[in-house]
C-alpha cells in the first residue's frame, strides 16, 4: 500500500514519553495537524514502541511490546511520531525486529513505510507557512541523534523554524552532538551522560537564546530536568509546542 | 618428535584458525569488487593540466618542484646541487642518471650505492646528506612520486640521507594510483618493494604541531622533466 | 616518572572514566584534538555522495575479503612463502610472543625496532620482551615518548595525544642522554630523531604492523608519515610483521579504495607520506631490505567474531579511529580510560571478542547509540548495532531465545543480573498489554506523588522523572468531551 501523504486522516503514535512525562507536546502536536487542516487518530491501545528493550540488549522483551502495536493501524494513513527517535525505531528497526516472521514482518514494512517525524510530516507534507506577526524569538534546536541520522531532522527542524516569521534560530556549538541520554545509557553511565548533557547545555546557553526546541521527548526529559536540577530557569519544549506558540500569536487558522 | 616445537605450534594453531573459520556460516554475497570501474566513473578535473595538478598537491605536500626539459635537465640539477650543497650524495651506479649526476659533483662528494647496506650503514646514517633516484612514475591526484627500489638504487637510498633529489618525467605521471599500477601491470611480476612517497617525512604526534624530517628525509626535490604528455 | 607500564582493565572503565571526567585538563586537550580531527575529516570529504560512493566500494572490499576469508588466507599464505617470507599463525597472545622470542633468540637480538602495530600492543610484545631482557624499543615518536614514559596509547593513531609538548620536554630530558630541555616541538622532535636513529642502524630485528595483506600477490602494506616503519621493515637484517587474520584482501588494487579511506578519515590527510608496499626479503643483488622475513598473523578472538555472520562486520575494520574522534563519550572519557588495546566505539565491540564479554561489561553500554561512529565508519560497520547485539550477549545465555540463534561469546551472559531482567520482563508485561498500560497511565499520574525524590543514576545530576499531572490520553478525552479540535 503507497503511502498517501496529502491525506487528511492520520494516525498518532505519541510514544509513552510524551503520554506519561510531557503530554503537552503530544496535545500541541494534535493542535499544530488540525490547524493544519488534518483529523488525527489516536489508537487508544497504544503503548510504547519498544525501544528501551531494544537498545538495552533485551530484543526479545522489545519484540513482544512492538508486536503489540502492529494491529493498531489498519488504515492505509500516515502514521505521524512526534519524537524522531521512537519514529527511527518504527521506521528502521521495526522490520529488522521482525525479519525471522514472515507476516509481522510485512505489518512492519507497511507500517515502516507510512511513519514520519512530526516536523518532517508537517514541514514537507503539510506545507506548514506562517505570516509574520509573532513577537521575535530566539531559539536554539537540539535534534535527537537518531532523529538526525535516521530521520533527517536537522534539515527538517531547520526548515520548520524558517517558517515561523520572526524565530531566529541560534546555531549552538557542537550543535550536531548527542545530549547524553541514549536512553538506559543515562542510568547505566550517569556520569558521563550527565557530562554531555552539561555540555549541551552550556553550548545551549552560550547563544544568550530564549529557550530551545527539539522534536525528541527523551532529550528534552534530560536537558529540562538536568536544568531544573541546576536551579536553571531555561527550558526547552517540544517543536510543536512552539509552532502552536507562534500559529496563535500569528492568528492562523 | 618434531625438533621444531615452534613450527608445531605454528601448525596446531593453524590447524584450529583454519577449522573456525571453514566452519562459520556464509556471509551475505557481495559482488567483486570493481575498483577499475569506480576510478573509471570518476570525474577527472578539467580545469587545469595533469602537470599542474601534480606540482600543485606535490608543492602542497613540502615537496619542492624543480621544471627543467629534457635539455637542460643537468644544468637545473646543478643548480639544486647549488642550492642544497649537499657534502655527500648517495647514488646508484647505472642507471640513466648516473652519467650525468656524477658529472656535476666533484668525486670525493659522490658516494656510490655498490655495496650490501651491512657495509655503508654507518656511513649512511651519520655522513651522507642527500640520496638521488630516478622514479618509475608520480601520481597527480595526490603529487606523489612512485619508486621501485632496484639493486642499483635500494630501498635506503630514498630513505635514509635527509636530503631526497627525485627525477620524474612528465610523461609518467598518472592520474591515479590506480591508473598507474593498472598501466604499469604491477601485479605481473611484484618488485621486493614498492614505495609511493608523498612529501618529506613527518610527525604531528606533539601536540599535532606538524613537523617535517621525522625519520625519513627531512626534505623533498622533484626535479620534473618536461617532456610532454602530462598535459 | 616510572618506567613500569602501567596496567590498565577494562574492568575498572567506570573509576577511570569518573577520574578522567574529573580531569580538566585532559578534557579540553582531547576535545580540542577530537574538534581538530572531525574539521580535518570533513574538509577531506567535502561531497557526501562521493564520500558515500568510496565507502561504499570499501565496505565491498572488505566484506568480499571476509566472506572469501579462509581461501584467501591460503592464497596469501603460499604466496607469500614462495617469496621466501616465513608466516606463522598464531591462536592467542601467548603463541605470537612464542614466535617473536624463538625468532630472537636464533639470531641473538637483544634489540628489536619497531613501528607503529597495535597488534603488538594486543599482545604485550614490548612487556613480554622485556621480561627476556630484550628491547623492543617504539620509534613511532608518538609511542615512543610514551614507552619512555612508561605510558599507553590513548589513541590508536594519535597515541600521545593527552601529552604536552612540556610533558615531551620533561621525558626526553630525563630518559634521554644528553638531552637539553626544549618545548619546541621542531626541537624535540630532531631529538627524538637523533636518539632513535642510533637504534635503527643497531637492532638486529625489525617489527612492524600491517594495513593491508594482499593475497593474490603474497604483498603487504604499511601505511605511514614518519619513516620509521619503512626503516624498521628495511634497515635491520630480520622483519617480524604482525597483524590480524582479518587484514587480508583478494587484488592489489582492493587496496586503493580502503588507502582512499585512511589517511582521510583517520587525520584528514588525502594521503600518508609513504605507502610502503612489501613482496618479500631481500632478493639476490639486492642491497638492502631484511634477509629473513616473518608474518605473524594472530587470531586470538577473530574467530570468534568471524564465527556469527550477526558480528562478523566487525571485522571490516580499518583502523582509523575516526569513529573515535567523533565519538561523545570518547571524546570525554579518553582512551587510557578503556582499558583495552582498542578504545572507543570500535574498541568496545571489538574487546569483547578479545578478551571475553565479562571484563568488557561496561564498554558496549558506554554509548548513547547516537550514531555518530557508524555514520563516520569509512567502510560502514554498523557500531550502534553491533553494541546493541553485544548487550544483548552480556545478558542473555544462549539457551534463551537469541535469535537468529547463536554460539556462545566468551563470557556470555555473564553480565546477567536478575533485577534487569525482571525489570524488562516487567516492562514487557506492562507495554506489551494495553489493558494494563492503560490502568497504570491512569495510575501514575494520579500517584506522582510517590515519586522517588532519588532515581539510581538519573539523579545525579538531574530532578527525579516524575508523571505530569495528567496524561495525554487523559488530556486527548477531556478535550474530545469540550468538543475541542
Amino acid at each position: 500500500m503507497k503511502p498517501n501523504p496529502a491525506a487528511t486522516q492520520v494516525y498518532l503514535f505519541a510514544t509513552c514519553v510524551i503520554d506519561l512525562f510531557s503530554p503537552q507536546s503530544g496535545l500541541d502536536v494534535v493542535d499544530v495537524l488540525e490547524r493544519l487542516g488534518v483529523t488525527v487518530h489516536f489508537p487508544e491501545s497504544q503503548t510504547c514502541c519498544g525501544q528501551p528493550g531494544y537498545t538495552t540488549g533485551f530484543p526479545e522483551e522489545a519484540r513482544r511490546v512492538a508486536a503489540a502495536q502492529l494491529d493498531l493501524f489498519p488504515e492505509p494513513w500516515p502514521i505521524i511520531v512526534p519524537s524522531g527517535s521512537c519514529g527511527g525505531m518504527l521506521k528502521h528497526h521495526w522490520p529488522k525486529l521482525f525479519a525471522d516472521d514472515a507476516a509481522r514482518r510485512a505489518q512492519a514494512e507497511n507500517i515502516a513505510a507510512r511513519t514520519y517525524e512530526f516536523t518532517d510530516y508537517v514541514v514537507n507534507h503539510l506545507g506548514l507557512e506562517l505570516p509574520s506577526g509573532a513577537a521575535p524569538i530566539k531559539v536554539a534546536l537540539h535534534t535527537s541523534c537518531s532523529a538526525r541520522r535516521e530521520m533527517n531532522a536537522l534539515p527538517n527542524g531547520r526548515a520548520a523554524l524558517a517558517k515561523l516569521p520572526g524565530v531566529e534560530l541560534l546555531v549552538h556549538d557542537h550543535e550536531s552532538e548527542c545530549c547524553g541520554f541514549g536512553g538506559t545509557f543515562s542510568v547505566k553511565h550517569p556520569e558521563i551522560s550527565a557530562a554531555m548533557a552539561a555540555d549541551k547545555l552550556d553550548a545551549i546557553k552560550a547563544t544568550g537564546c530564549d529557550g530551545f526546541v527539539s522534536a525528541d521527548c527523551g532529550c528534552l526529559l534530560n536537558l529540562n530536568l538536568t536544568l531544573e536540577k541546576r536551579q536553571d530557569a531555561l527550558r526547552g519544549r517540544h517543536i510543536a509546542t512552539l509552532i502552536r506558540e507562534r500559529m496563535a500569536q500569528g492568528g492562523t487558522a | 618428535m618434531s625438533a621444531n616445537p615452534i613450527r608445531d605450534a605454528d601448525a596446531r594453531a593453524r590447524g584450529a584458525i583454519f577449522k573456525r573459520l571453514r566452519a562459520a556460516p556464509a556471509g551475505e554475497p557481495v559482488a567483486v569488487p570493481d575498483v577499475a570501474g569506480y576510478y573509471a566513473a570518476r570525474a577527472v578535473p578539467q580545469d587545469e593540466s595533469r602537470t599542474a595538478r601534480f606540482i600543485r598537491h606535490a608543492q602542497s605536500w613540502r615537496a619542492e618542484v624543480v621544471e627543467t626539459t629534457p635539455a637542460d635537465w643537468p644544468q637545473a640539477l646543478a643548480g639544486v646541487f647549488a642550492d642544497k650543497r649537499p657534502a655527500r650524495l648517495l647514488l646508484g651506479r647505472g642507471t640513466a642518471i648516473a652519467e650525468t649526476v656524477a658529472g656535476l659533483l666533484p668525486a670525493e662528494q659522490l658516494r656510490w650505492y655498490d655495496e650490501p647496506l651491512a657495509g655503508i650503514k654507518k656511513e649512511l646514517f651519520d655522513e651522507v646528506d642527500a640520496g638521488i633516484t630516478t622514479t618509475v612514475g608520480a601520481v597527480a591526484e595526490t603529487g606523489s612520486l612512485l619508486l621501485h627500489p632496484t639493486p642499483a638504487e635500494p630501498r635506503t637510498l630514498s630513505l635514509i640521507p635527509p636530503l631526497h633529489i627525485a627525477v620524474l618525467h612528465e610523461r609518467q605521471i598518472f592520474e591515479t594510483l590506480h591508473e598507474a599500477m593498472s598501466t604499469q601491470r604491477w601485479t605481473d611480476a611484484m618488485p621486493t618493494n614498492v614505495l609511493m612517497i608523498t612529501g618529506p617525512s613527518k610527525t604531528a604526534d606533539i601536540q599535532r604541531v606538524l613537523v617535517y624530517g621525522a625519520h625519513g628525509p627531512k626534505e623533498l626535490v622533484i626535479l620534473l622533466i618536461r617532456d610532454g604528455g602530462g598535459a | 616518572m616510572s618506567a613500569e607500564a602501567v596496567t590498565v582493565r577494562p574492568e575498572d572503565f567506570k573509576l577511570r572514566s569518573h577520574e578522567a571526567l574529573h580531569d580538566a585538563h585532559l578534557r579540553s586537550s582531547f576535545r580540542g584534538a577530537m574538534d581538530f580531527l572531525i574539521e580535518r575529516r570533513a574538509l577531506q570529504f567535502p561531497d557526501l555522495q562521493a564520500f558515500e560512493r568510496l565507502r561504499k566500494m570499501g565496505e565491498q572490499v572488505r566484506q568480499h575479503a571476509l566472506n572469501h576469508l579462509p581461501d584467501l588466507l591460503e592464497t596469501l599464505e603460499a604466496n607469500l612463502t614462495a617469496r621466501g617470507v616465513q608466516v606463522h599463525w598464531a591462536e592467542t597472545p601467548e603463541d605470537a610472543n612464542r614466535i617473536f622470542l624463538d625468532i630472537a633468540q636464533r639470531h641473538e637480538a637483544s634489540l628489536m625496532v619497531k613501528g607503529k602495530s597495535m597488534v603488538s600492543e594486543e599482545i604485550e610484545l614490548n612487556h613480554t620482551m622485556a621480561a627476556q631482557d630484550i628491547e623492543c624499543l617504539e620509534t613511532d615518536m608518538g609511542e615512543y615518548i610514551l614507552q619512555l614514559d612508561g605510558d599507553r596509547p590513548s589513541h590508536i593513531i594519535m597515541p600521545a595525544i593527552h601529552k604536552t609538548k612540556q610533558d615531551v620536554a620533561e621525558i626526553f630530558h630525563e630518559h634521554i642522554n644528553g638531552a637539553p630541555l626544549t618545548d619546541d616541538v621542531n626541537e624535540l622532535i630532531g631529538i627524538g630523531r637523533q636518539a632513535l636513529r642510533e637504534k635503527f642502524g643497531a637492532a638486529k630485528i625489525g617489527v612492524s604492523g600491517v594495513n593491508f595483506m594482499v593475497a593474490e600477490t603474497g604483498t603487504l602494506v604499511l601505511v605511514e608519515n614518519e619513516g620509521n616503519g619503512r626503516l624498521c621493515t628495511t634497515v635491520p637484517d630480520v622483519h617480524i610483521a604482525i597483524t590480524g587474520i582479518e587484514k587480508v584482501v583478494e587484488k592489489l588494487e582492493h587496496v586503493l579504495p580502503l588507502y582512499a579511506l585512511l589517511p582521510k578519515s583517520a587525520t584528514g590527510q588525502a594521503v600518508t607520506t609513504y605507502l610502503n608496499i612489501i613482496s618479500g626479503p631481500r632478493r639476490d643483488g639486492e642491497k638492502d631490505g631484511p634477509q629473513e622475513m616473518h608474518l605473524v598473523l594472530l587470531d586470538n578472538g577473530r574467530t570468534q567474531a568471524y564465527r556469527e555472520t550477526r558480528y562478523r562486520a566487525t571485522l571490516q575494520c580499518i583502523r582509523c579511529g575516526a569513529c573515535m574522534n567523533h565519538c561523545p563519550v570518547y571524546t570525554r572519557v579518553g582512551g587510557l580510560s578503556y582499558g583495552t588495546t582498542y578504545p572507543g566505539p570500535i574498541g568496545s565491540i571489538i574487546s569483547p571478542h578479545l578478551v571475553g564479554l565479562e571484563s568488557t561489561r561496561d564498554l558496549p553500554t558506554a554509548s548513547s547509540l547516537c550514531g555518530a561512529c557508524g555514520e563516520v565508519c569509512p567502510v560502514k560497520i554498523p557500531i550502534p548495532d553491533m553494541l546493541m547485539k553485544l548487550r544483548e550477549a552480556g545478558r542473555h545465555s544462549v539457551t534463551e531465545s537469541m535469535t537468529p540463534p547463536s554460539q556462545a561469546l566468551v563470557g556470555q551472559g555473564t553480565v546477567r543480573r536478575l533485577g534487569e531482567v525482571l525489570a524488562w520482563k516487567g516492562w514487557r508485561l506492562l507495554y506489551s498489554n494495553a489493558a494494563l498500560y492503560r490502568l497504570f497511565a491512569w495510575l501514575a499520574p494520579r500517584l506522582r506523588w510517590l515519586t522517588p525524590p532519588v532515581q539510581a543514576g538519573w539523579t545525579q545530576s538531574r530532578a527525579p522523572l516524575k508523571p505530569a499531572p495528567q496524561s495525554l490520553r487523559a488530556m486527548l478525552a477531556q478535550r474530545r468531551r469540550d468538543g475541542g479540535g
